[in-house]
């Protein structure tokens, strides 16, 4: 059990509430009709399976059921910051491997407050010392 | 555009059709146990409010509910405003969403009157009166009753009065709030007021949970 941060309440809720609802960011082609098969296919099937950092949508499903957006590291489940429809993530793959210069550097804190100024939550120091240690 | 919707008086005639509240089976079936002699934990349902879902922009709708309630909305997520005489009450949902709850005779009217001040505002206002049903509970061991049934925080100091969320209770949701000192609100879905109930009595049952006598389940 873990608390997430939604934009829209304001507040660390209880992971019961929320649903996760997959990649975010997925832009639909400007011309549809233009698309090859390929490209059509790729946007209505196919969805990115990082090992790190990955910005997914969620739903406060119980709650102010709005979707909004989590960037979240697939590894540790550390949830790096969330923010609203619409927004750009501030958290980003060069995250992770600024943490894992510091891990090799000997510095074992781990990081609670990401750079977006939202909370970080969820990552047990197990799951930190496996990606670091990886 | 408003002045096509189809508003229409949907309560009941209560000259001519007995209504009975969602918890009226309830307490018929699961009994209404008297509170223990200290009434620790009571609860009693508020049947036959008026229940109106507000949806659309913050800024147009509290102007209007200013002008024909003299309430405005809660400034802020997870709040709740009440009138001077606490029989009126708005609170936040979500970002574009409010429920608003009112005496029973006094929904259509107040429905009337926002959406001639609304005019043709982008907005959405919908009477969810029979959709659901307001549980009062109250009692020193109030909050040790919800503790048992929600992973919201409510402990009294963290749950301040005008607070008011969406969340989880026991296996289902509920808009769980607290107006003043005294009182805690579950507003719950029709469907679900059977299943609240019988928790709420089994979860109370530590503290002597009991019913209190005025609760009003058909109207006469
Ligand atoms: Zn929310």
């Amino acid at each position: 059990m873990f608390h997430i941060y939604c934009p829209y309440c304001e507040e660390l809720r209880e992971e019961e509430e929320f649903h996760p609802k997959g990649q975010a960011h997925i832009a639909r082609p400007e011309e549809p009709d233009a698309c090859s098969d390929e490209e059509w296919g790729d946007y209505l099937f196919f969805r990115d399976n990082p090992r790190g950092i990955h910005h997914e949508m969620w739903l406060h499903a119980v709650g102010c059921r709005k979707f909004f957006n989590i960037t979240r590291n697939t590894v540790s489940y550390e949830i790096l910051e969330t923010y609203k429809m619409g927004e750009q993530p501030t958290v980003g793959a060069e995250h992770l491997a600024r943490e894992e210069k510091t891990a090799r550097e000997g510095k074992t804190d781990s990081v609670q407050v990401a750079e977006g100024g939202q909370q970080t939550v969820g990552a047990s120091d197990a799951a930190q010392a496996s990606v670091k240690g990886a | 555009m408003s002045n096509s919707v189809h508003v229409y008086d949907a309560r009941a005639d209560h000259a001519t059709v007995n209504a009975q509240s969602p918890l009226a089976y309830s307490f018929q079936r699961s009994g209404m146990p008297a509170p223990g002699e200290e009434g620790r934990a009571v609860v009693g349902e508020r049947a036959f409010l008026g229940h109106l879902i507000l949806r659309g922009g913050a800024i147009v709708l509290d102007e209007a509910l200013r002008e024909v309630l003299g309430i405005g909305l809660p400034g802020r997520p997870n709040s709740l405003t009440v009138d001077a005489d606490g029989q009126r009450s708005v609170q936040w949902l979500s970002p574009d969403e409010w429920l608003l709850i009112v005496p029973g005779d006094e929904t259509f009217g107040l429905e009337t009157r926002l959406r001639a001040h609304l005019g043709g505002s982008h907005v959405a206002i919908v009477d969810v009166s029979a959709g659901q049903t307001l549980i009062e509970l109250t009692g020193e061991a109030a909050h040790g009753v919800l503790m048992k049934s929600t992973v919201y925080d409510v402990d009294p100091h963290a749950f301040t009065v005008g607070k008011g969320v969406t969340t989880i209770f026991a296996k289902t949701s509920v808009i769980l709030r607290r107006p003043d000192e005294s009182r805690w609100e579950l507003i719950v879905r029709r469907s679900f007021a059977d299943y609240v109930y019988r928790w709420l009595l089994d979860a109370g049952e530590e503290y002597g949970i009991g019913v209190a006598r005025e609760s009003r389940h058909e109207s006469q």
